[in-house]
């Protein structure tokens, strides 16, 4: 085999390792580490497992929020048609308000609470996550020109 | 006045615009001088005029020019000066203007420069001119920054708060010199292919805009990585957020190009490959600008949520990245081979810093695009965390860094491994009772902790070795210091990663005035929390005491800002820093009763994260300076010859 020859034998060698390598890592990960979003009515309708990772995101329901003794608050999202009661041990974020849209990150509790271990809100007055206008869409209590459009 | 100055410059900059295209792609043929010479003095003009719409912009935006429309929308009088001026940029017609102008200063290098030859330099500035014009014809036909509005506004709506930091004042421009320097890299290899001269020549005509580019890249992710850690409050220096991802892909495209075509040059080795990386390296900057500005990501970045800019920039996109690649699989296959190397060789080991650099950025890729793609096919909204770019993109760059120190170490054509590796082996063995060190003492059973510093010591001590022996060997010369100083800068980079990720303590709890919380051998104690007025904000101040041994040895003001012109409201970190380690304190939310939220992490080693940055992008400069200086010794040789 030619010097040239051999080199390019090399290099094809080197990529299909390279990305046969990479490929499977990339894929394994994407599966397990993929994070889906539902609405309220959607944890009931596809009876998402405790456990699970998800995010959920909707509106925090009005005189829902309670503050314990530490750092920990409960919240109710609601999507306008079902509800799911939330858990969070953390600082809130600067435009967490009642009545106004929240997509929380965690996992439902054996008991049926979300406990969430990350919690964000809209980062101005007009800006709405777009996952809870889509959300609010599908339950039908989106208003165009409504809350946070 | 201004905005009818301002459009004038743009329509003047578009015809312009379109004479460096056409007079530079026809003076790419063999007696073309004459059109080679209008397109240089074409791209001077374009520089000039787009030079003349910013500046029009800047100065609307100082004065507060609300019959303006941009100007109404973004700004107001309230403002502090600095924002005024950087709000020019930092909202979507000003940023695609700063675009533009970025682009037309590369261009007016390349046209001062005249690097590679007439031919080269002529079919360069054609290329860059079509993009000029593509950009130019977004601007006034979808994003027109001087847009009237009758009867102007009293008063502006104003200016993101997160966007008013002077971290992020200059990230912008950072990394568009960036993005946009990718574009000479772009256009000089679609030079090459249309001049059917791809030898080293147009890489070395190129290296100054790669290296530029490089650097600005580098920079660019330093400060706004640097911005996220103070700004968000979560402690974090890195996301993976989408708008994120879209700069790592570029730099990581550019750091391989900045290697292979250091081979080109040199031994004209993976010649078509660097060709490739120079479009690959464009394409993702155009991505980046694709996502982070039609709104199809929802972040800071995402100013205008208008689908007719997006299917503006994704008919651009198909345009440019079809086109070159159209054009390198017709090209391509007549270009020559370079000299032959052996399977132990310096080319060896920047193929496989390639081979690395793209799988990374290929991962990259994939993470940040399938959500994007799973919505559009099937509407199922999913997120993609930063747990799979940890399992992903750790080992594909571990492996990296453990290749780095060859590099530099083996000869061009034919290396000898066992001398480098008998060279190297003072790092090796420091890393070795480093990765002992760590494991047994310092942070018992942390796996991935010894790793990643047996491995900094590893960069940081080869380079420390190959300094030395280049300048025991009397080899030592800018390049060389160059790539000590960026691996060495990868190494501390990587210190800070790994500290901050096991070493960092973090405490939350809700405090009233005169409490206090234990932090890793402090005790923080809110000392009260009152209310201050800004130039144009409000803001909650805490003050909070970090004491130890009963002693208060700093005292930390973190804030929340409400902004009443744009109703948003903005968190302030208060950071104590001591150069190794961070104390690091955030106000949270008030729970009733003069109770409030206090979050403190404890990062150790996290300056390093950015001071590392900085030594990177210093070898970078260092690289760029060698270039310049080689080339005036040359011209002084030549000169002293004749």
């Amino acid at each position: 085999m030619s010097p040239k020859k051999r080199r390019r034998l090399y290099f094809a060698i080197a990529l299909v390792v390279a990305g046969a390598g990479g490929g499977a890592l990339v894929l394994a990960a994407l599966k397990d580490n993929v994070l889906y979003f539902y609405s309220p009515s959607d944890i009931i309708t596809k009876h998402v497992p405790a456990g699970v990772n998800f995010r959920v995101g909707g509106l925090v329901q009005k005189g829902s929020l309670t503050h314990g003794a530490g750092a920990d608050v409960r919240f109710v999202v609601t999507d306008g048609r079902k509800t799911v009661p939330v858990e969070y041990d953390g600082a809130l974020p600067d435009l967490f308000r009642e009545g106004q849209g929240v997509v929380a990150m965690g996992a439902l509790a054996s008991d049926g609470t979300f406990r969430a271990s990350e919690v964000l809100a809209k980062h101005d007055e007009r800006y709405m996550p777009p996952e809870v206008v889509d959300a609010l869409k599908r339950s039908g209590r989106w208003k165009e020109g409504g809350p946070g459009s | 006045m201004t905005g009818e100055i301002g459009q004038l410059a743009l329509s003047l900059a578009l015809a312009l615009a379109i004479m460096q295209a056409g007079a530079g792609l026809f003076g790419a043929r063999a007696n073309g001088a004459r059109a080679a010479a209008i397109a240089s003095s074409s791209a001077l003009g374009l520089f000039v005029f787009v030079a003349l719409a910013f500046g029009a912009l800047i100065f609307a935006f100082l004065k507060s020019d609300f019959s303006i429309l941009d100007v109404a929308q973004n700004s107001h009088t309230a403002k502090p000066l600095l924002y005024k001026f950087t709000g020019a940029w930092g909202n979507h017609e000003g940023s695609m203007l700063l675009w533009v102008f970025v682009l037309s200063v590369y261009s007016a290098f390349i046209a001062i420069a005249q690097r590679g030859g007439e031919r080269l330099t002529s079919a360069a500035l054609g290329v860059q001119g079509l993009l000029a014009v593509a950009f130019l014809l977004f601007i006034i036909f979808t994003s027109n920054p001087f847009l009237r509005l009758d009867p102007p506004p009293f008063e502006g709506a104003g200016l993101n708060p997160l966007l008013q930091d002077p971290g992020l004042a200059f990230h912008p421009p950072m990394l568009y010199i960036g993005y946009v320097g990718l574009s000479a890299a772009f256009a000089y290899a679609a030079a090459a292919l249309i001049t059917r001269k791809a030898d080293g020549e147009w890489a070395r005509a190129a290296r100054p805009f790669m290296l530029a580019a490089w650097i600005a890249l580098t920079l660019g992710i330093t400060l706004g990585s640097w911005w996220a850690y103070y700004v968000l409050g979560w402690g974090g220096f890195w996301f993976w957020d989408p708008v994120e991802n879209a700069a790592l892909m570029p730099w990581l495209i550019a750091t391989a190009l900045l290697h292979s075509a250091l081979a080109t040059e040199r031994t004209g080795a993976f010649r078509t490959w660097t060709l490739l990386l120079s479009i690959l390296g464009f394409s993702l900057s155009l991505i980046g600008t694709f996502l982070v500005r039609s709104g199809v990501l929802t972040s800071v970045h995402a100013f205008a949520n208008d689908p007719e800019r997006g299917f503006f920039i994704l008919i651009m996109l198909a345009l440019a990245i079809g086109g070159a690649l159209t054009l390198f699989g017709w090209r391509a296959p007549q270009i020559g081979e370079g000299s032959a190397f052996q399977p132990v060789s310096r080319e060896t080991a920047l193929l496989l810093n390639n081979l690395l650099l793209t799988v990374a950025a290929a991962i990259v890729f994939l993470g940040t695009l399938y959500p994007l793609a799973l919505d559009a096919l099937t509407g199922q909204k999913i997120s993609v965390g930063a747990p799979y770019f940890a399992i992903t993109f750790a080992p594909v760059f571990v492996a990296l860094l453990i290749l780095v120190p060859f590099g530099p170490r083996l000869g061009w054509r034919r290396g000898d491994l066992k001398s480098a590796l008998r060279t190297l082996a003072p790092a090796l063995g420091a890393a070795a009772v480093v990765a002992v060190a760590i494991f047994a003492i310092v942070a018992p059973h942390s796996l991935s902790g010894a790793l990643a510093f047996a491995l900094a010591t590893w960069l940081i001590g080869a380079s420390a070795i190959d300094l030395f022996r280049r300048n025991r060997e009397r080899a030592l010369n800018w390049g060389g210091a160059a790539s000590a100083l960026a691996h060495a800068g990868l190494g501390i980079t990587l210190i800070g990663i790994a500290g901050t990720t096991i070493w960092r303590s973090e405490a939350t709890d809700v405090l009233s005035p005169g409490k206090s919380l234990p932090l890793a051998g402090y005790e923080l104690r809110l000392r009260d929390v009152v209310n201050v007025q800004g130039p144009n904000y409000f803001a909650t101040r805490a003050y909070v005491d970090a004491m130890r041994n009963g002693r208060v040895v700093a005292t930390l003001t973190p804030e929340k800002r409400l902004y009443p012109a744009e109703g948003q409201a903005a968190t302030n970190t208060a950071i104590r820093t001591t150069g190794f380690s961070d104390l690091y304190v955030a106000l949270g939310d008030e729970r009733g009763h003069g109770r409030w939220v206090i979050r403190a992490y404890i990062n150790p080693l996290a300056p390093f994260i950015w001071f590392g940055g900085g030594l990177m992008a210093l070898g970078g400069l260092g690289s760029l300076f060698s270039r310049l200086r080689l080339r005036t010794v040359r011209t002084a040789a030549y000169a002293a010859a004749e």
